[in-house]
């Protein structure tokens, strides 16, 4: 019996522990599910989207670009130290461009702007719950969801593929220029590496995973926002943790959207 | 004014609501008759709030009725409650003004959802709204330029924007220095007199319970233990009435004496 008295608390705060998970997904669950359904049926609140799309799109568009050039550059650099050991130091374009526009392009990009945007969201959205202006919006009529919601998930559904692609040209070019200065591989070299290898399919597999992670960090940002409760330390301990979850489900998203596309052949 | 015999047209009945294991209402009635204004006293934590958002469907009971003109609120979906939010209005307690929009913007924000009205129509009717709360001009300030006086009279402008046959107010004057409170009070009364609203107001401001009631609703130990015109609810001999007007008038005095000049706007 003395044995088996502290077991019981930890078993309990396991149960808990597991309980709040499956709340937790059951909510962002069916806060996509609502969002789906409002996007798709009007009204839609436009402004509030162009609105959004600048915030999580043009304002991320400098963190997208530096992250994804410095990652590549940092990469070439060491492809090229150990690629040229086995005297295929040509071979650098391809196997960077490869992997900053199957995998690091998106990946490093939601990371990213996904921390930055996530958290805004999430510190906007708790400081409208807390402050009772979502109630206001709900008691004068409209919808949360339709307000707040749609046009946020949207925004970041449409702005990651788009920073992608800048994220990856800018990484490619990056790239190119360390491996000509740094590395002795020429531009042209390097290009004709890259085209040789780098399909349509490749880059559609990067795109299509922002789309999904897109979705994702802006209806989990939206749900810790609007779940918020505990005045402003509850908004900071939603934003802190809308930075982590939202991290976090990208990496395993990744790991299960990659397998699936590649089931798919993509 | 309307006659005792009139239906109410606000009815709570036997409502029960609890967060969690914290009950809040056991068994709470009350009746409010159309164009009177009603003051709910409580003290702290004592739910005045949640019987305002339990009214207007922010939050649902857990049993028991509440009926609005003789409909059923506790039933409704959402979708069912649009109707009835555009007949109650409600002021929140901090203002809940939107602070990424302007003030203009604010009062606008009901009017786009409750009517379809051209922008001239909607420049003229927030304009006129402003005026009335004695803030012509401030369309294009933002809510974070206001003073703490000026946010609750944007708020309250924005409560009457689409003439609502109700008002719900949660504390109108918490906050404010006392030639705010005195504003927001006869504000209060020239709504009541211009628009021929209902209203609800929740508060623990004895002055201004007193100043803008027909009748007063003491709300304790989780149900309005009772409900009596405001002259008789002064009088009243009732323990714990009479023990917590007392209470809140010397506080009330005391705040008064703090800040004898007020901050105006």
């Amino acid at each position: 019996m003395a044995d088996n008295a502290p077991k019981a608390p930890r078993q309990l705060a396991l149960v808990l522990l597991v309980a709040r998970f499956l709340r937790a997904v059951g909510g962002v669950s069916l806060l996509a599910s609502e969002t789906m359904r409002c996007s798709f049926r009007g009204p839609f609140a436009r402004r509030e989207f162009v609105h959004q799309v600048e915030t999580v799109g043009i304002q991320s568009l400098t963190i997208a670009i530096l992250t994804a050039a410095f990652s590549s550059m940092v990469m070439t650099v060491q492809f090229a130290v150990q690629m040229t050991r086995f005297g295929v130091k040509e071979y650098v374009g391809s196997v960077v461009s490869l992997s900053l526009v199957r995998e690091l392009g998106p990946a490093l990009t939601a990371l990213m702007v996904g921390g930055r945007v996530g958290a805004g969201i999430a510190a906007e959205l708790g400081s409208m719950r807390v402050t009772e202006q979502v109630d206001a919006i709900r008691a004068m009529g409209a919808d949360p969801v339709r307000k707040l919601v749609v046009p946020r998930v949207l925004a970041t559904t449409l702005a990651l593929p788009l920073l992608t692609i800048f994220a990856d040209i800018l990484g490619v070019f990056g790239a190119m220029v360390v491996a000509r200065l740094d590395s002795g591989v020429g531009m042209t070299l390097f290009l004709e590496s890259m085209l040789r290898s780098v399909t349509l399919e490749d880059f559609m597999h990067g795109l299509v995973k922002t789309v999904f992670f897109g979705f994702l960090l802006g209806v989990i940002a939206c749900y810790k926002g609007l779940s918020t409760s505990g005045g402003t330390e509850g908004v900071g301990r939603a934003t802190t943790e809308t930075v982590v979850i939202t991290s976090l489900v990208t990496l395993c998203v990744d790991f299960v959207l990659t397998n699936l596309l590649l089931g798919f052949g993509l | 004014m309307s006659t005792e015999n009139e239906q109410p047209l606000i009815e709570f009945s036997q409502v029960r609501k609890a967060f969690g294991s914290k009950s809040i209402f056991d068994d709470l009635t009350l009746s409010v008759r159309r164009g009177e204004t009603m003051t709910i006293l409580g003290g702290s934590g004592s739910g005045k709030s949640v019987m305002l958002k339990l009214l207007i469907g922010l939050l649902r009971t857990d049993s028991g009725s509440i009926r609005f003109d003789g409909q059923e609120l506790c039933a409704l979906s959402e979708t069912q409650l649009l109707p009835v939010r555009r007949r109650i209005s409600m002021l929140f307690q901090g203002g809940a003004l939107f602070d990424s929009i302007s003030v203009g913007e604010n009062v606008a924000y009901p009017l786009r959802e409750h009517f379809k009205l051209s922008d001239s129509e909607l420049r003229s009717r927030v304009q006129q709204k402003l005026a009335q709360v004695g803030l012509p001009g401030i369309e294009e300030m933002r809510p974070s330029e206001l003073s703490g006086g000026m946010r609750k009279r944007v708020a309250i402008a924005r409560a009457i924007a689409a003439d609502p046959e109700v008002l719900l107010y949660d504390e109108p004057t918490t906050g404010l220095d006392p030639i705010n409170t005195r504003r927001i009070n006869e504000l209060i009364l020239s709504i009541q007199h211009d628009l021929k609203v209902t209203s609800l107001v929740v508060t623990h401001d004895m002055a201004s319970a007193f100043m803008v009631a027909d009748r007063m609703a003491m709300l304790s130990d989780r149900r309005i233990i009772a409900t009596l015109p405001r002259e008789e609810f002064r009088r009243s001999s009732d323990p714990a009435i009479h023990s917590f007007v007392h209470a809140m008038s010397q506080d009330s005095a005391l705040r008064a004496s703090e800040h004898p000049e007020g901050v105006s706007p």
